[in-house]
């Protein structure tokens, strides 16, 4: 077959094809996904500040909500992944009881990513701490490092996982603050489905923004904040 | 006098040990297939006990690889006459106990074909990350100081190379060390004192497996061990066992002071179940003090006695690696302190560890590998301890 | 020497009988060339892959035409809106002709997120 055949068959077959693109859309319907081309910038610190005081003991709504949008089981044997839980705690005390959501906290020095042999589990730019599963090798040291049992492993095979939220048998997940929506402009899923606004989210070093005028007004603390991690959540009311 | 460690009159010996040992490894392989093709919820291990049985077989013969070279070291390094002639088994056998940890901690990672991943991306604050070249360069290093021992041109390299190794596996048992003291998580951890316990208790455990090993050999070849020798390495062990006694002691004293672990050594050594077991009559009764009994007692010590002890030691080392690593990771996480915690995720409760058939099945084959290359080890070359007849 | 020769001369039977047998039958899906042609493609995929998936994981880059997620949303069978479902789905046909393992799927869905997200409400 000669060059000049050869470019000619390309040729017919691209405008082929490209007529093809170009009528298929109004043919079947397929939704192609729109993300930003601007990489995570430092300038942004995303974070969450939840309300104690509002968040109701037995409400799972933020836990079913993160279960939906990425694609979990929502099994709470010890082995299911659990990326956002409720916990109850009670003061020893005085029995004064309280009731709060916890997830990954988002730390700016997160001992995960100190201890991550192969950099899988990484921070961005934007402050968001997240497991690279092209890279983990499954080890599970970060698990052993973290103080807040944020993250869980994936302890069989997975099948039709959510085309958003990629998750593999071997590998160690965490929750990922609804990554795939922040980068286009929304916010997690369980921050949208707390009918109890319990959980506020946004942007940390946006002065104008509700997060960073209501963490300056009111009192919010770090758990664990005697180790210094400086995480991006911050908890009202304990 | 034969020149092979394993004198061909027992040959039949070597084929039947190489024959059990390839079977222990292959069961070890089975067990690796099963947990990589149905994933880790065949074993015990959870998102609470995150590393398991494995993991206590691994970091045994980690530890004793390195502790091993000890021997070797107090002759190279230190000058003692009577150590100088047990330098090559020892170099041979630390060979042979880190490829057994390795075997096992690499066949149990949750992805074990991105092993290639892990030498390529590298993370300078990991010391997952350092074990690889600490661990490769063992290897190397090791390879290269029994080129020293057993050619005769390179004798004068000795002491040189044996300085180099000694310093590395020192490096090395600190990074085995430093796994656990750069946690701060929990409280079983982020101890500075962990790194020297580990290295003290490597003087020990690879003492006590040097000792069995010598001991087969010596009995292969008809041979007697001289009492003079037997009774200063048998004495070393002691001081050994009493060393790492006084620095877990020291350990969980430090602890209990502390108000805030008071709970976890309560459960560590009282409320646990399992895990104070384990502690006071596993690691302390048998593995410690015992051996100390039939070490430094006079009407005992001869090498029956010390052969049980460091049988022992090993029990006893096993022991502790369970209740350190299991009985660390089976305390709930301190994420509010003051308050009693519940939850979905096992939050505030103590998470309960049933080692799965698998998990033993990959720990056994570790051991199974560090035997096999033992025994083609002495078969092929002179390991037995040429010592100069006493004057 | 001539056992050498032999033996280099029945290494190639299997070679001829695997140049007989027909290229592997790809379903395309909805098919078209988006990124770069047919033949670059099969030559580069596999780099561009490797490349772009940390710019958008580790940098947060999305960009439309090289998500995989938006491969996957073209390229997927018509039939079945899977790339690795049958034999001879997009992504599956050539990999198996070439006995290259496929390991992006044990963690990514090969399915077009729209007849995912279609059949989940419908449960």
């Amino acid at each position: 077959m000669s060059d000049m055949n050869m470019d000619r068959r390309n040729f017919l077959k691209t405008s082929v094809g490209a007529a093809a693109v170009a009528i298929a859309p109004g043919m079947l319907l397929f939704q192609v996904a729109h993300g930003s081309t601007a990489a995570a910038s430092s300038k942004v610190r995303w974070g969450m500040l939840i309300d104690t005081a509002l968040c109701k003991p037995g409400c799972n709504d933020c836990v079913t909500a993160c279960n939906k949008e990425n694609g979990l089981s929502g099994g709470t044997a010890a082995t299911d992944s659990q990326w956002i839980r409720k916990i109850e705690i009670k003061d020893i005390n005085s029995g004064r009881p309280v009731s709060l959501p916890m997830m990954c906290q988002h730390c700016e020095n997160p001992p995960c990513v100190d201890v991550c042999p192969t950099n899988a589990s990484f921070k961005r730019a934007d402050g968001i701490v997240l497991v690279d599963k092209h890279r983990c090798i499954g080890c599970r040291y970060c698990m052993m490092a973290c103080p807040y049992k944020a993250r869980s492993f994936v302890h069989e095979p997975l099948s039709d996982q959510h085309p958003d939220v990629p998750r593999g048998k071997g590998t160690v997940e965490s929750c990922t603050l609804c990554v795939h929506r922040i980068d286009q402009g929304g916010k997690p899923a369980c921050a949208e489905a707390c009918t109890n606004h319990v959980i506020l989210f946004g942007d940390l070093n946006d002065p104008s923004s509700e997060i960073a005028q209501k963490v300056h007004s009111v009192s919010s603390t770090q758990l664990r904040a005697d180790l210094k991690l400086n995480t991006g959540v911050r908890y009202q009311g304990l | 006098m034969s020149s092979y460690t394993l004198p061909k009159s027992r040959s039949p010996l070597y084929y039947i040990l190489l024959a059990l040992g390839a079977l222990v490894v292959s069961i070890g392989l089975y067990a690796m297939q099963q947990m990589e093709h149905h994933g880790h919820i065949i074993t015990g291990m959870n998102n609470q006990i995150v590393w398991g049985m494995p993991h206590v077989f691994a970091i045994f013969l980690i530890v004793a690889a390195s502790g091993v070279l000890n021997i070797a070291a107090i002759g190279s390094v230190f000058g003692q006459t009577v150590y100088k002639p047990r330098a090559p088994l020892a170099g041979m056998l630390s060979i042979a106990m880190l490829a057994g940890g390795l075997f096992v901690l690499m066949l149990d990672l949750g992805r074990p074909d991105r092993i290639i991943v892990a030498a390529t991306n590298f993370n300078p604050t990991s010391v997952f990350a350092w074990n690889l070249p600490l661990y490769s360069g063992l290897f190397t290093l090791v390879a290269l100081y029994m080129w020293t021992l057993l050619e005769k041109r390179m004798n004068c390299w000795i002491k040189p190379v044996g300085l180099v190794v000694f310093t590395w596996r020192i490096l090395l048992t600190t990074g085995t060390g430093l796994i656990f003291a750069f946690l701060v998580a929990r409280q079983a951890y982020g101890s500075a004192l962990l790194p020297p316990m580990f290295i003290v208790m490597s003087f020990g455990w690879g003492m006590a497996v040097f000792f069995l090993v010598q001991a087969a050999i010596y009995k292969w070849n008809d041979m007697d061990e001289d009492s003079v020798i037997l009774n200063r390495m048998k004495n070393l062990l002691g001081i050994f066992v009493l060393a790492s006694l006084f620095l877990v002691a020291i350990y969980h004293l430090t602890n209990l002071y502390f108000a805030k672990q008071t709970e976890f050594e309560h459960f560590i050594l009282r409320d646990g179940g399992i895990y104070p077991v384990l502690f006071w009559g596993g690691y302390v009764m048998l593995g410690s003090l015992l051996p100390l009994l039939l070490i430094f007692h006079s009407s005992l010590g001869k090498i029956k006695c010390v052969v049980a002890a460091s049988m022992l030691v090993i029990l006893g080392s096993f022991a502790l690696l369970y209740v350190f690593i299991l009985g660390g990771q089976s305390f709930p996480l301190s994420i509010f302190p003051g308050f009693e915690v519940s939850s979905s995720f096992g939050d505030g409760a103590i998470t309960h560890y049933h080692s799965s058939v698998w998990e033993v099945m990959l720990g056994m084959g570790g051991l199974g590998v560090a035997f096999i290359i033992t025994v083609i080890g002495i078969r092929v070359l002179d390991f037995v301890p040429h010592d100069l007849p006493n004057k | 020497m001539k056992r050498l020769v032999l033996l280099l001369l029945c290494l190639c039977v299997p070679e001829l009988w695997a140049a007989e047998s027909s290229l592997p039958k790809i379903d395309i899906g909805k098919g078209g060339e988006c990124v770069k042609d047919t033949q670059w493609m099969r030559k580069n995929h596999m780099h561009l892959l490797k490349h772009q998936r940390d710019e958008t994981l580790r940098k947060g880059i999305r960009d439309d035409q090289i998500s995989l997620k938006n491969c996957i949303e073209c390229h997927a069978s018509v039939k079945d809106d899977s790339v690795i479902a049958r034999n001879d789905s997009f992504c599956v046909a050539c990999h198996k002709y070439e006995a290259v393992k496929l390991d992006c799927f044990e963690c990514h869905s090969g399915k077009r997120k729209s007849a995912w997200l279609q059949q989940r409400n419908e449960k």
